[in-house]
C-alpha cells in the first residue's frame, strides 16, 4: 500500500513528473547515461527555478493590482506570457506538461499525414500554449485523460495551422520558402499584413517607401533588452497608480500596502522586482526547454523530412531592422489607445478590467507585426499594421479574462494574440457544449487536414505535378 | 584557431532564436572538425565583455554584441552556408 501511495505522490508532484517525462524522452532517444542524468536534473531544475520566479512575480504584481483598484476602482491587468504561465504552472503543472509532451507528438503526426508540413520549434511558446489550454479546459470542467487528449490534439493543431497561415507573408519577408514563423501572435501578424496590402494601394506605389529607406535612430534599440524595457514600462505603470493611491481619497489603504516605505521608492523597487521575476522565469523556461527542442527537432527531421521548421519571431527581425523599432513604438501607441477604449467601456460598465501595455508583447509581437506590414505595404503598412496590432492585443486580452477561471482574476494574463484567440474561441465553445462534445469537435478539427490530404488534396496534388 | 573557447549565441529572451543558432553553430563546428569549444545560448542581459570569446546573434543586434567583444551577425537563422562562411572566417576554414 505504501508503495502505491509513493507512486501516486511521485506522479502528482509537478517537478518530479516533468523530470520523469524528460527521463523517458531521453531514454527513448537512447542517450548515454551522462546525458540522461544531466537532462533529467536540468528539466527539474528548470521547473523549480520557474516556480521561484513565479513567487517573485506575485510579490510584485499583487500589490500593483490592489493599488490599481484603490486608484481607479477597476481591475488592472499587465499582460505577460511568462508571468501568467508561471502562475498557471503552479496550479496545473501535470495537465500542462502532459499536453506539452503529447502535443509535440501530435504536431509531428499532423505534419506527417497532412499538407501542413510545419514543425513548431519555439518550445517556450508551445509551453505557454499548453498552459493556456490546460487553464481553459480545466475552467470549463474537463478532467483527466479527456482533458489531456483534447488539449494535446488542440496544441498539435495550433502548432501546424498558425505557421501555415503566415507562410505567404513569410515568403514575402525572407524572399524564399525555407523559413516558417512559429510564434503565437499569428492572427495579428496576418491582420497587419492585410492592412499593409490595403496601404500599398493608397497613393503612388512608385513613391512608396519601405521602413528601411528611412533613417531611423538606433537609440531606441536599448529597449530590446527585455529586463530594461519591462522595468521602465512597469515603473511608469507603478508610478501612476502609486501617486494616485498615495494622494487620492483612499490614502489610508494605500499606506497599508506601502508598509511605511515612501511611495516613490516602493514603486521603483516593485517595478524592478517584477522584471527580476520575469528574468528568473525565463531562466527556468530556458533550462526546461533546452533539452527538449533539439530532441524534438531531431525526431521530427527523421519522421517528416520535408517539413519546414517554424521559428521564433526574432527570426524575421534581421530582414527589416527599422520596421522592428517602428513597429514596437506604433504598437505601443495602439496599446495606449486600446487602454483608453477599455477605460471608457469601464465607465459604462461594459469592461471589467483595464489591460495595460505589456512591454514584451508590444516589443516582440508589435515588431513582428511591423515587419509583416512593411513587407506588404512599406512604411505606411508597418505603422498602420503595428498600430492595429497594439489595439487588438489589448482588446483581445480583455475578452480572454472571463474564460480563464480563477486565473482571470490574477493581475496578469496572456499577451499574444493566438493565445487570446484560441482561449476565447475554445473557452467559449467549452462553456456551450459538454466535455465529450468538445473532445469530438477537436478530434474532427484535427482530422480534417489529414482527410483533405488523402481525398481532395491528393487529386489536386496530382494535377499540379503534371 | 583564434583562441576561441566559448561561443555565446544570444537573442532578446534567450529562448527560441538563440537556441536555434546554438544548434546550427554546433553543427557547423562539427563539420569543421573543431573540438572543445563550449557553445551556450542566453539573453541579451548576459552579453558583457568576457562572457564569451565570440558572440553570435541576429544581424540587427550585431551593434550591441560588438560592444561586448568579437561578434558575428546572422541574417537567415537556417542558412547553414551563412554559418559556414562567417564562422569559417574566424576559424580559418
Amino acid at each position: 500500500m505504501e508503495a502505491l501511495q509513493f507512486i501516486k505522490e511521485l506522479l502528482s508532484t509537478p517537478a518530479i513528473f516533468i523530470g520523469i517525462i524528460a527521463l523517458i524522452g531521453l531514454l527513448l532517444q537512447r542517450k548515454d547515461a551522462q546525458t540522461v542524468v544531466k537532462g533529467t536534473i536540468k528539466s527539474i531544475l528548470g521547473f523549480v527555478i520557474l516556480n521561484a520566479g513565479a513567487a517573485v512575480i506575485q510579490q510584485a504584481i499583487i500589490p500593483f493590482g490592489d493599488l490599481f483598484q484603490i486608484s481607479f476602482n477597476i481591475h488592472g491587468v499587465v499582460p505577460n506570457n511568462e508571468a501568467i504561465t508561471s502562475l498557471g504552472l503552479t496550479q496545473y503543472a501535470i495537465e500542462t506538461s502532459s499536453i506539452f509532451a503529447i502535443g509535440m507528438i501530435m504536431n509531428i503526426i499532423l505534419a506527417r499525414f497532412s499538407k501542413l508540413k510545419y514543425i513548431f520549434l519555439s518550445g517556450h511558446h508551445s509551453l505557454y500554449m499548453s498552459c493556456l489550454i490546460a487553464i481553459i479546459l480545466k475552467s470549463a470542467g474537463m478532467e483527466g485523460w479527456m482533458l489531456i487528449a483534447t488539449g494535446s490534439l488542440l496544441l498539435g493543431l495550433c502548432m501546424c495551422v498558425f505557421p501555415a497561415i503566415m507562410q505567404p507573408t513569410m515568403r514575402k519577408i525572407t524572399g524564399n520558402d525555407t523559413l516558417a514563423l512559429g510564434h503565437f501572435g499569428t492572427c495579428c501578424y496576418w491582420l497587419s499584413a492585410q492592412i499593409g496590402k490595403l496601404m500599398s494601394k493608397i497613393g503612388d506605389p512608385e513613391k512608396a517607401k519601405t521602413t528601411e529607406d528611412v533613417n531611423f535612430p538606433k537609440s531606441v534599440s536599448f529597449l530590446r533588452d527585455n529586463s530594461i524595457s519591462i522595468s521602465i514600462i512597469m515603473f511608469i505603470c507603478y508610478f501612476v497608480v502609486a501617486i494616485i493611491a498615495n494622494f487620492g481619497a483612499n490614502s489610508g489603504e494605500a499606506a497599508a500596502i506601502f508598509k511605511g516605505s515612501n511611495w516613490f521608492l516602493y514603486a521603483t523597487l516593485q517595478s524592478i522586482t517584477f522584471a527580476a521575476g520575469i528574468y528568473i522565469v525565463l531562466a527556468g523556461v530556458r533550462m526546461l526547454i533546452a533539452e527538449i527542442v533539439p530532441a524534438f527537432k531531431g525526431i521530427s527531421e527523421k519522421v517528416v523530412p520535408n517539413a519546414k521548421p517554424a521559428l521564433d519571431c526574432p527570426t524575421v527581425f534581421p530582414f527589416a531592422p527599422n520596421a522592428v523599432l517602428i513597429g514596437f513604438l506604433s504598437s505601443f501607441v495602439g496599446g495606449i489607445v486600446g487602454l483608453a477604449v477599455l477605460a471608457l467601456l469601464g465607465q459604462t460598465g461594459l469592461a471589467v478590467a483595464i489591460i495595460l501595455p505589456g512591454a514584451v508583447a508590444h516589443f516582440f509581437c508589435g515588431a513582428t507585426a511591423g515587419v509583416c506590414g512593411n513587407a506588404r505595404g512599406g512604411l505606411k503598412g508597418c505603422i498602420a499594421g503595428a498600430f492595429v496590432h497594439g489595439i487588438a492585443i489589448t482588446l483581445l486580452a480583455a475578452a480572454l479574462l472571463p474564460v480563464l477561471g480563477d486565473l482571470g482574476f490574477a493581475n496578469t494574463t496572456f499577451a499574444d494574440t493566438d493565445f487570446c484567440v484560441v482561449g476565447i474561441v475554445f473557452g467559449n465553445i467549452a462553456k456551450l457544449v459538454s466535455s465529450t462534445g468538445l473532445f469530438v469537435i477537436v478530434i474532427v478539427l484535427f482530422l480534417l487536414p489529414i482527410a483533405y490530404n488523402y481525398t481532395i488534396g491528393r487529386k489536386t496534388g496530382k494535377k499540379e505535378s503534371k | 584557431m583564434a583562441d576561441i573557447n566559448k561561443i555565446m549565441c544570444f537573442c532578446g529572451c534567450g529562448l527560441g532564436t538563440s537556441l536555434i543558432m546554438e544548434m546550427n553553430t554546433q553543427t557547423t563546428l562539427k563539420e569543421f572538425g573543431v573540438d572543445g569549444v563550449e557553445v551556450v545560448h542566453s539573453t541579451i542581459d548576459d552579453v558583457i565583455p568576457g562572457a564569451a570569446d565570440l558572440f553570435v546573434c541576429a544581424n540587427d543586434m550585431l551593434h550591441i554584441a560588438e560592444k561586448a567583444g568579437r561578434a558575428i551577425g546572422i541574417k537567415n537563422m537556417l542558412d547553414m552556408e551563412e554559418y559556414k562562411e562567417k564562422l569559417g572566417e574566424i576559424f580559418g576554414r
